[in-house]
């Protein structure tokens, strides 16, 4: 593989001109003339849909692809909380500059000053658009928008719609795009699943893929492809993504060339419903707005671990968040939070079921609230969230306290993008999480619906354009050898999958036990030896992967464990990745602790002189060994500070 | 615990099906679709097919499940999805009978997956606001009473599972169709677009979904508690239009 440069292509001069003048910068591509150019989209949540809609509507030839069985599947629509934009609607100092700060800061000053800037710059657009689609967000009697505090934000910049925000804004996406649906400008195909990537030489000029209905391989040409296919975290198997998210269409792009930036910034979420059983099969988060009134606590003694909370006396409790950071107390950011309650239940104070013999849980505990505000004021304000707890755990959060523990939850990491978006494959785009761009070490809340969005509706309709404007619109039928070379290599590959020589072991059990790996050595707390060891376990779990998984059925079907089994074996490869990433990283900053680089108190240490950068992985023909890129960063306008909660 | 199954085998579209029984040993704290993921471990580990059923987020939010459990779509647990039931509801139940959505609009595609992009026909054309991206307005020069803005969004969390037509004796799709009138139209900014009731009907019927002669067997079993006053409001719109 050729060494390039890696440049950002980052605009220069004054922060707040240089989308503008990126934009000015930009080609464009004449009305009559952009029928002429297909874009072929994977993956349609809120940067897909979006971003399909937009460019729909401006006139390309658009194809989107999902592998749910509709777009309005996506699990964007799982995000409970909010959208941030900086909009000052409560006159309380919030500003551009204020929510780029908050966010570059928040990502513990790790990522790329002009892209954050962007997309503080493009929030207020969002709430614009979707407003003007019907997203309901919640307004105030005036019939004025509503805005909350969220995640430690010292403004109320967060835009929601009750505990559905993400819903209401796919369904926004999702209804532009049946639009263009409609006006013959998007072709959608749905249970449709990217293989690989079709390359004519350094560049992207389509995909293969897979029809989950009838199992056929097909390609499908195109002047760019955009992936917008979401985050990695069903690496670690339980997460709180959905059963389907997964990484092969960045990961099969990564093995033709584009590279894999920060892998292991995986952000935890501390508050979670602890595993209930062997047979789980995924994590439900519970919405961070329950720590504004939730205390959380777990026995001073591990002998009081398996006593009802109820029977544990108040001088025995030990309500750590706000022991150990008394000036935030149980709002502590999230990656902050998360650490705490790993370190309590290492301890052996957890709580809850036993698993392996470990207990992992802490108490969330609204007694005092209930006692304070009153039942209802409670109810009203976390009703639903309750019942779905109760649903799930068969407690009354209402009369005990729920029990809560860490869980992945999203990717800061993903395909290393330029300004534009562009991946080092020319002509291969990367929007929403399934990109590095925007979070760096650490994802505020409510900055994933915008970033998504920012992406999908303003940024890639720019970018794709420029990108068309300066090539000649493909003809398809030039590229049938290159096409055909893409499938054939797909099929051999699901024939190997098809065809292990020893299959005896399911594609569930391979991912319950790469999951427990990841999780212990590059979950919450990360350290050599660990890392060294799991590395070496991955390589060898991967190798017993292929000799030995056991898929029944025919590949040429509707055949749901082969589609597991491929998104497995991705799985494998990147786990290592993130592991490799996690050793190089010798600091601590954001999700990332690494147990060497820790501070007395057990805060993150970052350390500036040798990791300001991206590290971006190219792939080089063996998983095990890529070769690291790094882009540096410069800060101009902010100056990293540490962050302190205590 | 052992569960007693009785579950709904087809191999495809045209094929016939049939009830195949099996029985599994779940946790009564497992998810209903947790305790089929066992099943299907088992399934694969004797060299047989598994079961094909559709999910995704698991929580209650992508609309992806879809389960008849005992003649009722999504089980027994109301006002929620057939991936939030739980087995500890159903320890009483001596067998359970686990079929997909029944519908001329669903056809089967295999075993418990139905095929519903008739959902996504109905919505395309003309479930949207038709406003191109960057032409919006500043979003506050547009208030909305709140209690309008609260009315909205009652119909606009749908899930689009299609339960309600799954119960309905006529297979009608009409509180879905309500659904996303009562979301736009009752909003200022969907109100430009008079036809959207008739435009939305009509591909209802196209699809092949019945009509809705109330039964209101819609509103008993949606997971996010749709009312059938959805289905007034459309009508009234409908009325007003002229169409």
């Amino acid at each position: 593989m050729s060494e390039f440069e890696l440049d950002s292509h980052a605009p220069k001069g004054p922060l707040q001109d240089r989308w503008k003048q990126h934009k000015f910068n930009s080609r464009v591509v004449s009305p009559a003339n952009r029928k002429k150019y297909t874009v072929i989209v994977v993956g349609t949540g809120l940067a897909g849909a979006s971003a399909a809609a937009s460019l729909g509507e401006m006139g390309y030839k658009v194809k989107t692809f999902c592998f749910q069985d509709s777009p309005r599947r996506a699990h964007s629509i799982a995000a409970q909380g909010g959208i941030n934009a900086a909009k000052n609607y409560q006159n309380d100092g919030d500003s551009v500059w204020r929510l780029f700060y908050d966010t570059i800061k928040g990502g513990d000053f790790r990522a790329r000053e002009s892209n954050v800037f962007r997309l503080a710059e493009l929030s207020t657009s969002i709430i614009d658009q979707a407003v003007a689609q019907g997203v309901p967000f919640a307004r105030e009697y005036s019939g004025y928008l509503a805005n909350r505090s969220f995640g430690g934000a010292q403004v109320s910049r967060t835009f929601y719609a009750r505990g559905q925000t993400g819903q209401q804004l796919l369904l926004g996406a999702y209804q532009a795009m049946s639009r263009q649906i409609a006006a013959g400008s998007v072709t959608h195909r749905s249970r449709c699943e990217m293989q690989d990537l079709i390359m004519d030489g350094d560049r992207a000029i389509g995909i293969v893929t897979r029809d989950l209905v009838t199992g056929k391989l097909e390609s499908h040409l195109a002047d760019c492809v955009v992936l917008c296919t979401g985050g990695y975290s069903n690496a670690f198997y339980l997460s709180t993504n959905a059963k389907g998210c997964n990484t092969s269409a960045i990961w099969r792009a990564h093995k033709k060339g584009a590279l894999f930036a920060n892998p292991c910034f995986t952000q935890i979420h501390p508050t979670c419903i602890p595993q209930q059983g062997k047979l789980q099969s995924k994590l439900t988060l519970m919405s961070e707005s329950l720590r504004n009134d939730g205390r959380v606590w777990a026995p001073k003694n591990a002998a009081d671990a398996d006593k009802r909370p109820e029977d544990i006396a108040e001088e025995d409790r030990d309500y750590f968040l706000e022991r150990m950071y008394p000036a935030f107390g149980n709002l502590v950011p999230r990656d902050i939070a998360s650490r705490a309650v790993k370190l309590i239940c290492d301890e052996g104070r957890g709580v809850g079921a036993e698993i392996d013999g470990r207990k992992l849980g802490v108490y969330l505990d609204f007694a005092d609230a209930i006692k304070s505000q009153g039942l209802e004021a409670i109810s009203e304000k976390y009703g639903n969230l309750f019942e779905m707890y109760q649903r799930i755990t068969a407690e009354n959060p209402y009369q005990t306290p729920m029990r809560i523990y860490p869980a992945v939850h999203y990717t800061m990491g993903g395909l290393w993008v330029d300004y534009n978006l562009m991946t080092s494959i020319d002509g291969l785009f990367a929007g929403g999480e399934a990109n590095f761009s925007d979070h760096g070490a650490n994802r505020l809340g409510a900055s994933a619906l915008m970033q998504g969005l920012a992406d999908g509706y303003f940024i890639l309709p720019t970018t794709v354009s420029d990108y068309l404007a300066r090539h000649k619109p493909i003809k398809a039928a030039q590229y049938q050898e290159q096409a055909n070379a893409a499938i054939e290599e797909a099929q051999t590959r699901i024939e190997r999958l098809m065809n292990a020589p020893e299959a005896s072991v399911t594609a569930d059990d391979f991912h319950r036990q790469l999951g427990q790996i990841l999780w212990h050595a590059c979950g919450m707390a990360r350290e050599k030896e660990t890392l060294l060891a799991a590395i070496e376990k991955i390589s060898t779990l991967r190798k017993e992967f292929w000799q030995k998984v056991k898929i029944t059925g025919e590949a040429e079907q509707l055949n749901q464990t082969l589609e597991r089994a491929g998104r497995v074996a991705d799985f494998f490869e990147l786990a290592e990745l993130m592991c490799l990433d996690a050793l190089d990283r010798e600091e601590s900053c954001g999700c990332h602790a690494r147990e060497e680089h820790l501070t007395d108190d057990g805060e993150a240490q970052r350390n500036d002189m040798d990791y300001s950068y991206v590290a971006a992985w190219q792939y080089s023909g063996d998983s095990s060994k890529p070769a690291l890129f790094r882009e540096y960063l410069h800060f101009d306008f902010v100056r990293p500070s540490i962050r302190n909660y205590q | 615990m052992i569960f007693k199954l009785n579950i709904w085998r087809q191999n495809g579209p045209e094929a016939e099906g049939f009830f195949e029984a099996h029985e599994v040993d779940a946790s009564e704290d497992s998810s209903f679709l947790e305790m089929l993921d066992a099943l299907n471990e088992n399934l694969i580990l004797a060299g047989q097919e598994p079961v094909a059923f559709d999910f995704d987020c698991r929580e209650g939010i992508c609309g992806s499940c879809n389960l008849v459990i005992n003649g009722t779509p999504h089980g027994k647990h109301k006002a929620t999805t057939t991936c939030q039931q739980y087995m500890r509801d159903y320890v009483d139940d001596k067998e359970l009978w686990i079929e997909p959505w029944r519908a001329t609009a669903f056809p089967v595609i295999k075993d418990l997956i139905v095929d519903r992009t008739s959902f996504d026909r109905i919505i395309q054309s003309g479930g949207y606001i038709p406003i191109r991206t960057g032409s919006a307005c500043e979003a506050n020069t547009l208030p909305v009473e709140k209690d309008v803005a609260d009315k909205a969004f009652d119909a606009a969390t749908c899930i689009g599972c299609g339960a309600c037509v799954a119960v309905c004796p006529n297979a009608s799709a009409t509180l879905f169709v309500a659904a996303k009138v009562a979301h736009l139209s009752t909003l200022p900014q969907g109100q430009l677009d008079k036809d959207r009731p008739a435009k939305l009907l009509k591909t209802m019927e196209e699809e092949g979904f019945g009509s809705c002669s109330n039964y209101r067997e819609c509103e008993r079993v949606c997971p996010k508690e749709i009312k059938v006053t959805t289905i007034s409001k459309m009508n009234r719109l409908l009325y007003q239009s002229g169409k």
